[in-house]
């Protein structure tokens, strides 16, 4: 288990940047948290839930016709298939079994594309707490079935009119409620960001993605794979898969929203554009104006679209372990219905952006074995794509 | 004396009434021509002045301070513009103080700024800047002899309480509620005697901030804190088209 030290830093990047408020919380949510990843029992209780409600382990998947067109062996881990369509319900689910562990009576999460809202939602009604989800106006706006799936878990979804109205300001207003109420709610974030403990607590919960493909790769195709692709907005579902990866020789690429441009507010390629800087309580890459304002992003993929990443992947960056780099909107769109049509699978618009990448990775150098992270299922996209002409 | 020393010894003598008064301004808000001018006026009335650098995620800020940086932003406010404000304002009689977030403080570079703003700057304020993670910071704030404000919530446990007033210079801040600045007021003053019996023994000011509002306020605080903080209420007067000279005055002194 490589993590943080103890100050929370992974390398140059992560610590605890936050209020005063928020200083013992964290600190105590990150015992709370040691003590229960130790707990055979609290991990064997979240491993049967894990198989019996989510559906784990997720398959891996041949993608013949990818293979042929790309001339490579493409398998696809198929976090889509998770229960609530994405990888954000393993996070969700261990943050919420551990938020119940403490005698927490109140759950806050943020989303952006209503994935991880959704799973949260629904981990919240599973275990029978109260949730409050914090979305931006405009996620709200187009992420419209999320929206609704929520409403029907029962969770209080409150829309964020201020800052960017997209997940940036949703953090922030979480961040805002959790300060009112420090002891008595539970701040379940979504991503590999945030404050310490949160990105290593978020890598620990979604690295069964890498655990079990590992292990799957081993018993399928043999060995390990050349080359593990995953996208990345703020890092979650790229750090659950690459994790167990690490250690071996597997190339490790990430693949961030390039949106229509390389001008700032054009994207939300972080790694590949930003510079170290302090958003929401993690020193980390960061999208930024030379005064340190933080800048809005431009994505098609709500879920991608947030102006930082988790540090973890600024150290794997730094030391050489990943690459990142950039896939525009119109690239992650060809790959969605590439997929769509090829493999009869629906990839969400963020895991488009992960074959997209894989597809150039193909194409510069033919007969590659890919394990491409497919971290959740389009049916939410529905309207966006419907907007673009694509259905 | 030294910026800390500046703002310890204006605060142990306000220049109205018992309880000293720290007004925060957002920089440049609400407009860059006329702020110069706001400053000074406040700078007369209140014991120690806040310069507010605004920044695009403030989150520990409710709605009004919010909108007074955003608008603030809008306008073109940066931390070279206030440092360059402050440099030709020159030291001020009024100890003045920057607060804000890190990331723009951590952009431009401690020691950068405190080598341009020189004897016009007496301190900072940073709200999520723990002193865990302030050594850059603390580094520059002992060589130049400034004052480093250290918030404690209602939440510090007591053993934290103890090693952030050590650390504190200037004054320590006393956050009335687990809360956002401009949250409601409820009974504070057990919290507030907790902190002033902590910094008492050091002999560093204690000023209580978040939900200041009123005269009355500032009466109830004041039985336990050296000094109060007015900046989310300051902003509503001012956003009102009152005037701010007129408020902070009535807030303390003779009635």
């Amino acid at each position: 288990m490589t993590g943080p030290d103890d100050r929370g830093y992974f390398g140059a990047y992560g610590g605890r940047f936050v209020p005063e408020t928020l200083v013992g919380p964290l600190t105590r949510l990150e015992e709370a948290a040691r003590e229960a990843l130790l707990d055979e029992r609290f991990r064997h209780d979240l491993d049967h839930e894990l198989a019996t409600w989510v559906g784990r382990p997720t398959p891996l998947t041949y993608a013949g016709a990818l293979s042929a067109a790309w001339h490579a062996e493409v398998w696809l881990k198929r976090e889509d298939l998770a229960h609530t369509g994405a990888h954000k319900i393993n996070n969700a689910l261990g943050q919420v079994r551990l938020a119940q562990r403490l005698g927490k009576k109140r759950i806050v999460a943020e989303t952006g594309a209503g994935q991880h809202g959704v799973a949260t939602a629904a981990a919240c009604a599973r275990v029978g707490l109260s949730c409050t989800v914090y979305m931006g106006a405009v996620d709200v706006e187009r992420q419209a079935p999320n929206v609704l799936r929520m409403k029907l878990f029962g969770a209080n979804v409150v829309p964020v009119k201020s800052g960017d109205q997209t997940l940036r300001a949703a953090i922030d207003e979480a961040l805002r409620d959790w300060v009112s109420d420090p002891e008595g709610t539970f701040y379940v974030l979504g991503s590999a960001v945030g404050p310490h403990p949160y990105p290593w607590l978020v890598r620990e919960f979604q690295s069964v993605i890498g655990r079990e493909a590992l292990q799957q790769w081993a018993r399928g195709p043999g060995g390990v794979p050349d080359v593990v692709v995953a996208c990345v907005g703020g890092g979650s579902n790229a750090i659950g898969l690459f994790h167990a990866f690490v250690p071996t020789f597997a190339r490790l690429c990430g693949f961030e929203a390039g949106g229509r441009g390389t001008g700032l507010g054009d994207h939300a390629a972080t790694l590949a554009y930003g510079r170290p800087g302090v958003l929401h309580g993690t020193l980390s890459p960061l999208l930024q104006d030379a005064d340190g304002q933080i800048q809005e992003t431009h994505s098609v993929s709500a879920g991608l679209d947030y102006p930082g990443v988790g540090p973890e992947h600024g150290m794997l960056r730094d030391t050489g372990r990943a690459t990142y780099v950039a896939v525009s909107d119109a690239e992650a769109l060809d790959a969605l219905q590439a997929c769509c049509r090829s493999e009869g699978i629906l990839p969400a618009i963020e895991s488009a952006h992960a074959l997209a990448g894989a597809k150039r990775l193909a194409t510069e150098s033919p007969g590659q074995r890919m394990l491409i992270g497919l971290s959740g299922r389009g049916d939410k996209d529905l309207g966006i794509l419907a907007g673009l002409g694509l259905v | 004396m030294t910026g800390a020393e500046r703002i310890a010894a204006a605060l142990s003598s306000p220049k109205q009434g018992s309880t000293a008064l720290v007004a925060y301004l957002t920089a440049g808000w609400p407009t860059r021509e006329g702020f110069r001018d706001l400053l000074d006026r406040v700078a007369d009335v209140a014991d120690v002045v806040e310069i507010g650098v605004p920044f695009s995620d403030p989150m520990a800020d409710g709605v009004t301070l919010q909108r007074t940086a955003r608008e603030a932003l809008a306008g073109g406010v940066t931390l070279q513009w206030i440092a360059d404000l402050l440099v030709e304002r020159g030291p001020h009689a009024t100890p003045t103080l920057l607060m804000g977030y890190t990331n723009p403080f951590h952009q431009f570079g401690w020691r950068r700024l405190a080598s341009a703003c020189g004897a016009s700057l007496d301190g900072f304020i940073i709200p999520d800047l723990p002193p865990e993670e302030s050594g850059d910071c603390d580094r520059v704030v002992e060589a130049f002899g400034l004052g480093m404000v250290r918030l404690v919530a209602p939440n510090t446990p007591d053993d934290r309480l103890d090693r952030l007033v050590a650390a504190a210079s200037g004054f320590v801040y006393a956050v009335t509620v687990n809360g956002i600045t401009g949250s409601a007021l409820g009974d504070v003053g057990g919290n507030l005697d907790r902190v002033a019996a902590a910094a008492k023994g050091r002999g560093i000011p204690v000023c209580a901030g978040f939900g200041v509002r009123t005269r009355d306020d500032v009466a109830r605080l004041g039985k336990h804190v050296d000094g109060v903080i007015v900046g989310t209420a300051l902003a509503d007067v001012i956003a009102r088209g009152e005037d701010p000279i007129a408020y902070l005055r009535g807030l303390v002194g003779a009635s």
